[in-house]
């Protein structure tokens, strides 16, 4: 994708515009023009028109100057800025191109009496070099341009003219729906806990992974609301497909009064089936866990709380989806019954969960410093972060092997620890990509997996455990 | 056979990437790196809305110019060309308006429709203006020498 920037004047973040690249300084504009093979002369001609000529330049950054031999039949003013440019590409044949960078060197010419030199003293400089600075990254500082343009042509027309996504699309990005594998997995596991102990009632288990449902849903679009309110998503100049939220506020794609406005219908609309199986299967415990839920939901980015801001993020992530989604779920079912079974279950889930979480922090940690966001990954060392990674994956494993052999979670659940060669591969690419948010991309996708295959092996368990029970009840498959 | 001479139009066709020069409020010229397309008739580039400020340019001064240097650019061709011209900015529509010269735009760059699919990832970078340019004076260096005075060609309007 060719991409070329427009700015080198450092300006301060605000609300809706990232950081922009920095400027380039003068003798490093000066030394990364030495490195290409030739320049291009810039000027501008008599007629008002830019001509452009390929000249073969002496560097000399110490001196923040370049000489080159005058070029033929072209007059060069000296009462003007000239530029020098170096552009390279390497061309990727079925492709495009690749390897793109470049650089500008402003000043005035000063032409040798004899007419046959001249060389510019060099004041400003202007580039970008996609191995220094990532096409992602370096789109995501120029998202304030784009903003400022949408503002000029919304001016110029007398109308709002915006960014657009397609419906479908937008929703995707808006509401980060691929994410719900987070809910379903726990309320499946709590409902499949729930029919083994012969609870099971269809109507509000469909109404549990709804309610559910809405709740992420809700709590996915709060949080952009209350991390751009706080800055810290605008402060991120380094999202990816898995960290740094959906920006579609920070884009222009959905305003900020509507986020807040879709934010508050998945509560009522959460808040509305939570009520209702509240009347049709209420218990203390079911209640108790609908607040608790909602609280840490909320307080997850929201003030005073805050949790993620205080480094209680993972720990709100690990509650609310590990044990009161499951444990909700459950109860949903038993009418308020709790048991040690699916406190057990929702512990590796928890931990899994959280780890997605805490993975995902580690490409924002800059971003969410500037903005006050105090995260795991911003308060501990990269070597604290992995090892926090391993302790956290083995605990989830060593819970799932101890849970079977003491007899709280089925045989079969031990197909869980199937994932560790998933998890083996995250702790390994943490240390090569730490400070690279685009490598460790494939890093956080892996993660993902490892909640979900783990879940989804889980949840296989119970079936298993659930189809025995039915066709050779005589069959245990929990250990004692 | 269009407008411009064949040796440039061979040079236009071949060009990965050329350099778009404009004119800033100072008077400073501005160049900036871009796929070159043309139809025969203009010239024309496409700025996302994420790198604008080259189309804030051009609203206010509409003289540009677009050389082509880079040898390895243009599949190993040593001369080069430097076209002068008038440029409009076409922005009714930069969601999907740019999308007309997808397919000249493909032929250099086959990569961007398997991006243009994946848009959601990238949103802005598919929010576009077209850059029309037409061309009104072409230089020339057929061996790429600047010892060598280029060859002038008036386009689109009697010589002065």
């Amino acid at each position: 994708m060719a991409g070329s920037s427009s700015t080198a004047t450092p300006v301060p973040a605000a609300r809706g515009t990232a950081a922009r690249t920095p400027a380039v300084a003068v003798r490093d504009g000066l030394e990364k023009l030495a490195t290409y093979p030739y320049a291009i002369l810039t000027f501008v001609d008599t007629d008002g028109y830019p001509v452009s000529v390929a000249v073969n330049a002496t560097v000399d950054p110490g001196a923040a100057s370049a000489s080159f031999a005058a070029p033929a039949g072209l007059s060069i003013p000296t009462d003007a800025d000239i530029s020098l440019t170096g552009s390279h590409i390497r061309p990727q044949p079925g492709y495009g191109y690749d390897e793109r960078r470049h650089v500008t060197v402003w000043g005035p010419a000063i032409v040798s009496p004899d007419g046959r030199s001249v060389s510019i003293a060099a004041a400003r400089a202007w580039g970008w070099d996609e191995a220094e600075v990532p096409f992602f990254e370096y789109s995501e500082r120029s998202v304030g341009q784009s903003r400022k343009y949408f503002d000029a042509l919304s001016l110029e027309r007398g109308t709002p003219v915006k960014p657009r996504l397609s419906f479908g699309w937008l929703v995707l990005r808006t509401t980060r729906l691929p994410f719900l594998s987070a809910t379903i997995v726990p309320v499946l596991l709590g409902i499949l806990i729930a029919a083994r102990h012969g609870a099971f009632d269809l109507l509000t288990a469909v109404l549990t992974v709804i309610g559910a449902s809405f709740v992420q849903l809700a709590i996915n679009v709060s949080n952009d609301v209350f991390d751009t309110a706080q800055g810290a998503d605008d402060a991120n100049v380094t999202p990816t497909k898995y960290s740094g939220g959906s920006r579609v506020i920070q884009y222009g794609l959905v305003s900020f009064r509507r986020m807040a406005g879709l934010a508050a219908g998945f509560y009522l609309a959460a808040g509305a089936i939570g009520i209702l199986l509240l009347v049709l299967r209420g218990s203390p415990a079911l209640l108790a866990i609908g607040v608790v839920g909602f609280i840490v939901g909320l307080g997850y980015t929201a003030p005073p709380l805050k949790f993620v801001y205080r480094g209680l993020g993972e720990l709100a992530v690990a509650v609310g989806f590990g044990p009161l989604m499951l444990l909700g779920a459950y109860v949903v079912q038993t009418g308020g019954v709790l048991t040690w079974e699916p406190v057990i279950a929702s512990l590796p889930i928890a931990l899994l969960v959280a780890l997605i979480l805490y993975v995902n922090e580690i490409p924002d940690r800059r971003g969410d410093a500037r903005a006050g966001k105090r995260t795991l990954p911003v308060r501990l060392s990269k070597s604290a972060v992995i090892a926090g990674y391993r302790l956290a994956a083995i605990g989830a494993y060593v819970i799932v092997v101890v849970g079977v052999v003491i007899g709280l979670l089925p045989i079969p659940a031990l197909l869980a620890l199937l994932t560790i060669p998933l998890a083996l591969q995250v702790s390994r690419g943490l240390e090569p990509n730490y400070d690279n948010p685009y490598g460790l991309m494939s890093i956080m996708a892996v993660n993902i997996n490892v909640h979900l295959y783990a879940g989804l092996l889980l949840l296989l368990a119970y079936v298993v455990v659930l189809i025995a029970g039915a066709v050779a009840p005589s069959v245990d498959l929990f250990v004692g | 056979m269009g407008i411009l001479p064949e040796r440039v139009e061979a040079l236009l066709d071949a060009a990965l990437v050329g350099e778009l020069s404009v004119v800033d409020a100072t008077g400073r010229p501005v160049t900036y790196p871009l796929i070159p397309l043309y139809d025969g008739e203009r010239v024309y580039l496409t700025s996302s809305t994420l790198f604008s400020r080259k189309l804030e340019h051009i609203k206010a001064n509409p003289k540009v110019s677009v050389s082509l240097t880079d040898p390895i650019a243009v599949g190993g061709r040593t001369d080069r060309a430097t076209i002068q011209g008038d440029a409009r900015v076409i922005d009714e529509d930069p969601h999907g308006g740019w999308e007309r010269l997808l397919p000249i735009w493909e032929k250099k760059e086959p990569s961007i429709v398997f991006f243009l699919k994946q848009r959601v990832a990238l949103p802005l970078f598919f929010e576009r203006s077209l850059i029309e340019i037409t061309p009104r004076r072409v230089l020339y260096w057929a061996d790429g020498d600047a010892a060598t005075a280029p060859q002038a060609t008036d386009v689109g309007r009697e010589a002065a």
